[in-house]
């Protein structure tokens, strides 16, 4: 029999303990950014001693005990003693009783609203985007600063910075360990999940790197998802949003080819889609779905990714759904690209002439203007439609607008194949 | 990764003998845990294989044969799917599992394939298919593949 190796084992007791570690310091201290340090400080810790006497039997119970001990001789020697007893109201003489009495009951008491408070924290709209990710993959996910540098392409110093220059930001914002109520926690619980996502789309998109770390984004966005869920289960758009990574996560493996180039959706194997993702996925949506009448912009998403995953061929598709799941997304939260979505779904659902009307109008919307798939889509309605010099046109254009080689050799094929002008 | 977590059966759980209160609150807890921490992705528990059967292979021939079954120690009572980041994590998190049975008793960890672990000659198939699919689902105009409109 093996041992495993000490420092494996260190950094998966890491993943499970450091989330429950960072949030029971911080409801005692108060102060997130010192309690991710002494968390740190008792990780440090382990990894001298572990590889040495062994594993303990508990190590949660013996991070949390060191990491106390560490906050605990802070308080007593630090500058901040003052100041921080004032911030927790503590006398002098009780101090060791109560911080211990604390932190007991920042374990028992209710682990889940401190999970909750932390999250909250990291995501805090005080801090840009790239902080909020950089804070909640490190205090939420338990990732070091090295994988989360090697997730985003950025050298370690500069993440190592970045999380620094966070943790300053949200002392100095006098950022509360709370949980946000009444309409201000919607727009907090926004910049959450806003946050996941950005997370999960970072490691979505990246086709490219030999790194485990950027597909591993995905992975832990999803679990970060899953975490909120048990934390804040009466919210529509947390089930929404799990429900969307699901399904789309459920396609991680058909959608690249093994040189790491993209498969799109309906040229993928659908027998390789993850069907135990996709059943979590529809449950998700159906939780969504019962917990709020009117659909979100994540569990929108998530009905159309549904649409796709419960069509076994793609010959299957329920167009009829996802036009009419398009016109609500077009609604909610209107983009250019949506209305392309919108018009290619009522061109399938509808015939071409519908689908026209809507790519059409968007002939002249900037954002699309050097956009290929625009006159790509919209010329091959115009074929549909017979209008044949109209098509040809579109399909040139098109040919000319994409960077991609063997797409534009096909577009120009297409364009040259409609033969004799329209009748 | 996921793994799957397997519950060996005991004498108790052979016998149809349903765990007693604290057990199930205990396991329950710890499923709890499991799901706060966002590994768990299925779970289920199995009836005593009395109730189950085996199917034989031998060439094109099937016989079925009814349960019990006696090698109690490699008969499954139930199992875990996790996700999670690797072996060690699995093992820390069996580690805080409670003893499933009264008596003795073991847990199997097994990795579950992914796609990496594919036939490549498979994998290079699909992306022949995809190099000569590709270029004509674009210029059919076939719908903007969804991570074009997700992003945003």
């Amino acid at each position: 029999m093996t041992e495993p190796d000490p420092h494996r084992t260190i950094e998966a007791v890491w993943r499970i303990e450091s989330p429950r570690l960072v949030a029971g310091l911080a409801r005692m201290l108060r102060d997130v950014g010192l309690a991710e340090d002494f968390a740190q400080d008792a990780l440090v810790a382990a990894l001298e001693r572990w590889p040495e006497a062994g594993v303990p039997d508990n190590p949660g119970a013996w991070l949390m005990a060191t990491a106390k001990n560490r906050a605990l001789d802070h308080l007593r020697r630090g500058k901040l003693l003052k100041k921080k007893h004032e911030a927790l109201g503590w006398s002098l003489e009780s101090e060791r009783e109560s911080a211990a009495a604390n932190f007991e009951a920042a374990l028992d008491d209710d682990v889940g609203d401190d999970l909750l408070r932390l999250v909250f924290t990291a995501c805090h709209p005080v801090l840009s985007h790239e902080a909020r990710v950089a804070l909640t993959l490190r205090m939420l996910l338990g990732l070091t600063t090295g994988e989360i540098a090697r997730a985003y392409l950025v050298p370690e110093a500069t993440m190592a910075q970045r999380l620094v220059r966070a943790k300053r930001s949200l002392s100095e914002a006098r950022v509360p360990f709370e949980l946000p109520r009444g309409a201000d926690r919607e727009s907090r619980l926004t910049s959450v999940l806003e946050v996941v996502y950005l997370i999960f789309n970072e490691g979505y998109a990246a086709t490219a790197g030999s790194d485990w770390t950027r597909p591993q984004l995905c992975a832990e966005a999803l679990r970060l998802g899953r975490i909120l869920v048990g934390l804040a289960p009466g919210d529509a758009e947390v089930h929404g949003l799990v429900a969307l990574m699901e399904i789309q996560a459920s396609r991680l493996a058909a959608r690249v080819g093994p040189s790491g180039e993209p498969i799109l959706l309906f040229d993928q194997d659908r027998a390789r889609w993850d069907r135990l993702l996709i059943r979590r996925g529809l449950e998700a949506l159906a939780a969504a779905e019962r917990l709020s009448g009117a659909r979100g912009p994540y569990t929108l998403q998530a009905a159309l990714a549904a649409c796709h995953a419960c069509a076994v061929t793609f010959e299957e598709t329920d167009w009829m759904r996802i036009a009419r799941l398009y016109d609500e997304l077009a609604t909610l939260s209107p983009s250019p690209v949506v209305e392309l979505n919108r018009g290619i779904a009522h061109g399938m659902a509808f015939g071409p002439a519908a689908g026209f009307e809507i790519v059409d109008a968007l002939s002249a919307e900037p954002a699309l203007a050097r956009y290929h798939l625009l006159p790509s889509v919209r010329g091959d309605l115009l074929l549909k439609l017979g209008r044949l010099d109209e098509a040809r046109a579109d399909f040139e254009r098109a040919a000319a607008l994409t960077a991609n080689e063997r797409e534009r050799a096909f577009l120009r094929a297409r364009a040259s194949g409609i033969g004799g002008g329209s009748v | 990764m996921k793994f799957m977590i397997l519950v060996k059966a005991s004498k108790e759980s052979e016998a149809g003998v349903m765990p007693g209160k604290e057990l199930l609150a205990a396991m329950g807890n710890f499923n709890e845990e499991l799901v706060r921490a966002g590994v768990l992705l299925a779970a289920d528990g199995l009836q005593r294989s009395a109730k189950g059967a085996r199917v034989r292979f031998s060439g094109s021939k099937r016989t079925v044969v009814d349960g019990p079954f006696t090698e109690t120690k490699e008969l499954v009572a139930g199992y875990w799917i996790w996700e999670v980041k690797s072996m060690e994590e699995a093992i820390e998190w069996v580690k805080r599992c409670p003893n499933p049975h009264e008596g003795d008793s073991e847990i199997e960890i097994r990795p579950m394939f992914d796609a990496a672990d594919f036939d490549p000659e498979y994998v290079a198939g699909l992306v022949e298919r995809r190099e000569r699919l590709a270029a004509e689902l674009a210029a059919a105009g076939r719908p903007v593949p969804e991570h074009l409109h997700k992003k945003g």
